[in-house]
C-alpha cells in the first residue's frame, strides 16, 4: 500500500509539474488522456464495477455537450452554471435508459444492443430538429476569458483535465470501499444471488447508469468547451462509444486505475502512428493501425487476460 | 396527405430493398440460432464482402451478379477461418464477452480496410443501372427487382438445403441440442464453424445484390449493423421465418419513413423499432420465450 501511495504521489507530481517544462504539444496529448480516462470512467462505473456492457455511452457524452451548449447559445447561460445542468441531463438520460432496459429485463448483449439503439436515436435527432442545429452542429463563439470557461492558455485545460481525473479516480476508489461498489459488483457477479442477499438490483442498476450518465456528460460538456464545436457525429457517434469502452475493457474493467492505463496506451499508440505517419511519407495514411491496434488487444484482452492491463500491475485479485 | 400512388412505389421500394436485408439477417439469425453468439462484426463483414465485389468489377470488368459464386465461396471461406482461428478459440463464458470479441473483430476489419482502401465512396457502374419497370404509378429499378428476386431464391435454397441435407439437419440438430448432437456423434465445432461460414456466406451474397444500386465505404458495416440487428430480434432471434419477414417490414418502415418524415429523421424508424421492441416483446415476433 505504502508503495502505490508513493507511485501514485510521484505520478501526481509528474502531472503538475509537466505543463512547465514539457512543449505544448505534449501537454495536449496530456490532456487528452486525463480527459479519456475520465470519460472511460463513466463507462467503467456502469459496464465494469456493475457489468453492464453498454455500446452507447455516447448518449451521455452527447447529451451533456448538447445540454450545456445549447444552455450557452440559445439561452445565454454562463458555461460554468450549464456544467452542472448538463450532468443532470446525463443522470437523467442514464436514469431513463435504465429504467426502461431493467424494467423490461434487459440484459448481455441485449442491454449492449439497446444502449447502441439508444445513441443513435439521439444521433439521429441531433441531425434534424432545429434546436440542435440539425446536421450544421453548433459553434460556440470564442471568448477566452476563465469566466467563460474558455482559456487562452491551453495549460488550464490540461489541468482541468487532470482535476476531472483525479474526481474520477476519487469516486471510482470510493466505490471499491463503500457499499454500492460492493453491491455493484455483487451485482455484476451473480444477479440471482445478489437478489437473495436482500440487495435491491434493479436500484443498484440504475443507480450505477445515473451516476455513469452524469460524468459522461460532464466530459461532454469539457469537450464542447475545449473544440467550441460540436455535431451529431461527434457527440453521439459510436466513435466516442466504443472509445470509452475500449479504454476501460483495453485498461481494466472494474479496476480503479483501468481507464486511465487504457487511456496512456489509446493515446500513446495513437501519438506513435502519428508520428510515424509524419516523418516517413509512405506511411503517410497509417492512422487507422491504432485503432487495427486496439481492436487486435481487446479481442485478446476480452479473451485471454480479463482483467486489462491492470493485471499486469498487481498480482492481487481485481478490486471486489 | 400522401398521394396514394408515392405511397404505393413507397412501399414496393422499400419491399426491395428489405429483399437484400433478409439475406443480411438470415445470416445472423443462423449464427444466432446455432452457436448462441450475437455476431456484431456482421455490418463489417459485409462491407469487406461489398469492397470484394467492388475490386472484381474494377479490376477483371466482373458484372455483381455474375461475382456471386465468387464471393460466396470466398465469404464462405473467410467466416469458416475466422471462426476457426479467432472466435471459436476465444468465444466463451459470458454472452457479453463474446459480443467484445465481435466488436473488437469488427473495428479490426473496419480500420484495416480504411487502412487499405481509404475512406472514399466507391461505386459500380453497370450497363442496367439505370433500366426502369414501370408497375403501376411505381418506377422500380431493374437491379432492385433483380437482387430481390435472387436474394428470396438464396433464401430458400439455404432453407432447403437446412431441411434436407445431412449436414443441413446437423446444423439444425446442434441449434436445438448440442449436447445430444455431440452424443450422437455429429463434430459439434465443425459445425459452428460450418455454420459461421454459411452466415457469412450470406452476406458474401448480399454484397453482389447490393452494389449495382449501393456504395462501399470503410464505415458501410456501421449502417447495416443495427439493421440486421432491428430485423432479427423483430422477426425474433434465431427464427428463419422472422428474419423474412422481419427484413421485408423493416424495408418498408425505413422507406416510408424516409418518404414521411425526410430523408434525415426519417432513420429513426430503424432505432424506434429496436427499442421498442426489445422493451415489450425481446423474444420477437416468432421467437420462442427465453
Amino acid at each position: 500500500m505504502t508503495r502505490l501511495a508513493l507511485l501514485l504521489t510521484l505520478a501526481f507530481a509528474a502531472a503538475i509539474a509537466l505543463p512547465l517544462v514539457a512543449p505544448g504539444y505534449l501537454v495536449d496529448v496530456g490532456m487528452l488522456v486525463f480527459f479519456l480516462a475520465f470519460i472511460g470512467q463513466s463507462w467503467n462505473i456502469s459496464g465494469g464495477f456493475a457489468g453492464q456492457t453498454s455500446f452507447g455511452h455516447a448518449v451521455f457524452f452527447g447529451t451533456g455537450a448538447y445540454t450545456s451548449t445549447i444552455l450557452q447559445i440559445t439561452f445565454g447561460w454562463n458555461p460554468w452554471l450549464a456544467w452542472p445542468a448538463a450532468m443532470l441531463a446525463g443522470a437523467i438520460v442514464g436514469w431513463f435508459i435504465a429504467v426502461l432496459s431493467f424494467r423490461a429485463g434487459l440484459r448481455g448483449s441485449y442491454f449492449a444492443l439497446i444502449t447502441l439503439a439508444f445513441a443513435e436515436a439521439f444521433r439521429i435527432l441531433a441531425n434534424s430538429l432545429s434546436f440542435t442545429h440539425a446536421g450544421l452542429g453548433m459553434l460556440i463563439k470564442a471568448d477566452p476569458r476563465p469566466a467563460n470557461f474558455q482559456f487562452k492558455d491551453p495549460i488550464w485545460f490540461y489541468y482541468l483535465a487532470l482535476a476531472l481525473c483525479i474526481v474520477s479516480l476519487l469516486i471510482a476508489w470510493q466505490l471499491t470501499c463503500g457499499r454500492l461498489g460492493a453491491r455493484l459488483v455483487a451485482v455484476r457477479e451473480n444477479e440471482d444471488a445478489a437478489r437473495a442477499l436482500g440487495i435491491d438490483v434493479f436500484a443498484e442498476k440504475v443507480k450505477a447508469l445515473s451516476l455513469a450518465g452524469a460524468i459522461a456528460a460532464a466530459g461532454g460538456t469539457f469537450y464542447a468547451q475545449k473544440y467550441l464545436y460540436i455535431d451529431p457525429n461527434i457527440a453521439f457517434g459510436v466513435d466516442k462509444s466504443i472509445e470509452m469502452l475500449l479504454v476501460t475493457m483495453v485498461g481494466g474493467a472494474g479496476t480503479i486505475f483501468g481507464p486511465l492505463l487504457g487511456a496512456l496506451a489509446l493515446t500513446g499508440i495513437n501519438e506513435a502512428t502519428r508520428t510515424l505517419a509524419s516523418i516517413v511519407p509512405a506511411f503517410k495514411n497509417v492512422q487507422p493501425l491504432s485503432l487495427i491496434v486496439y481492436g487486435v488487444m481487446l479481442i485478446l484482452i476480452v479473451g485471454r487476460l480479463p482483467d486489462g492491463l491492470a493485471r499486469l500491475f498487481r498480482r492481487v485479485d481485481r478490486h471486489a | 396527405m400522401l398521394d396514394p400512388g408515392i405511397l404505393f412505389a413507397g412501399v414496393l421500394n422499400g419491399l426491395l430493398a428489405g429483399g437484400v436485408y433478409v439475406l443480411v439477417a438470415v445470416g445472423l439469425t443462423l449464427i444466432y440460432g446455432v452457436l448462441h453468439i450475437i455476431n456484431f462484426a456482421h455490418g463489417s463483414l459485409l462491407m469487406l464482402a461489398m469492397y470484394a465485389v467492388f475490386f472484381l468489377w474494377r479490376l477483371t470488368g466482373m458484372d455483381p451478379y455474375a461475382a456471386l459464386p465468387i464471393v460466396i465461396g470466398g465469404a464462405f471461406a473467410f467466416g469458416y477461418i475466422l471462426y476457426r482461428l479467432v472466435i471459436g478459440r476465444l468465444s466463451y463464458g459470458r454472452d457479453e464477452n463474446i459480443l467484445l470479441i465481435t466488436l473488437g473483430v469488427s473495428i479490426v476489419i473496419d480500420n484495416v480496410a480504411l487502412l487499405i482502401f481509404g475512406g472514399d465512396t466507391q461505386t459500380i457502374e453497370t450497363p442496367y443501372a439505370s433500366s426502369f419497370v414501370e408497375l403501376g404509378a411505381a418506377l422500380l429499378p431493374l437491379p432492385k427487382i433483380i437482387s430481390f428476386a435472387a436474394s428470396l431464391l438464396l433464401c430458400i435454397v439455404l432453407g432447403l438445403f437446412l431441411a434436407r441435407s445431412d449436414t443441413g439437419k446437423a446444423i439444425r440438430a446442434v441449434a436445438r441440442e448440442r449436447q445430444g448432437a455431440r452424443l450422437v456423434g455429429i463434430d459439434v465445432d465443425n459445425i459452428f464453424a460450418l455454420s459461421y461460414g454459411i452466415g457469412i456466406a450470406c452476406l458474401g451474397a448480399a454484397a453482389c445484390l447490393l452494389m449495382p444500386t449501393y456504395y462501399v465505404t470503410p464505415s458501410s458495416g456501421h449502417a447495416f449493423v443495427l439493421v440486421a440487428f432491428t430485423i432479427v430480434v423483430l422477426g425474433g432471434m434465431g427464427s428463419f421465418a422472422g428474419a423474412a419477414v422481419g427484413g421485408l417490414v423493416i424495408g418498408v418502415i425505413e422507406s416510408l419513413g424516409g418518404l414521411l418524415l425526410g430523408e434525415q429523421l426519417g432513420q429513426i424508424g430503424i432505432s424506434a423499432v429496436f427499442i421498442l421492441i426489445l422493451l415489450l416483446k425481446p423474444s420477437g415476433l416468432f421467437g420462442a420465450r427465453q
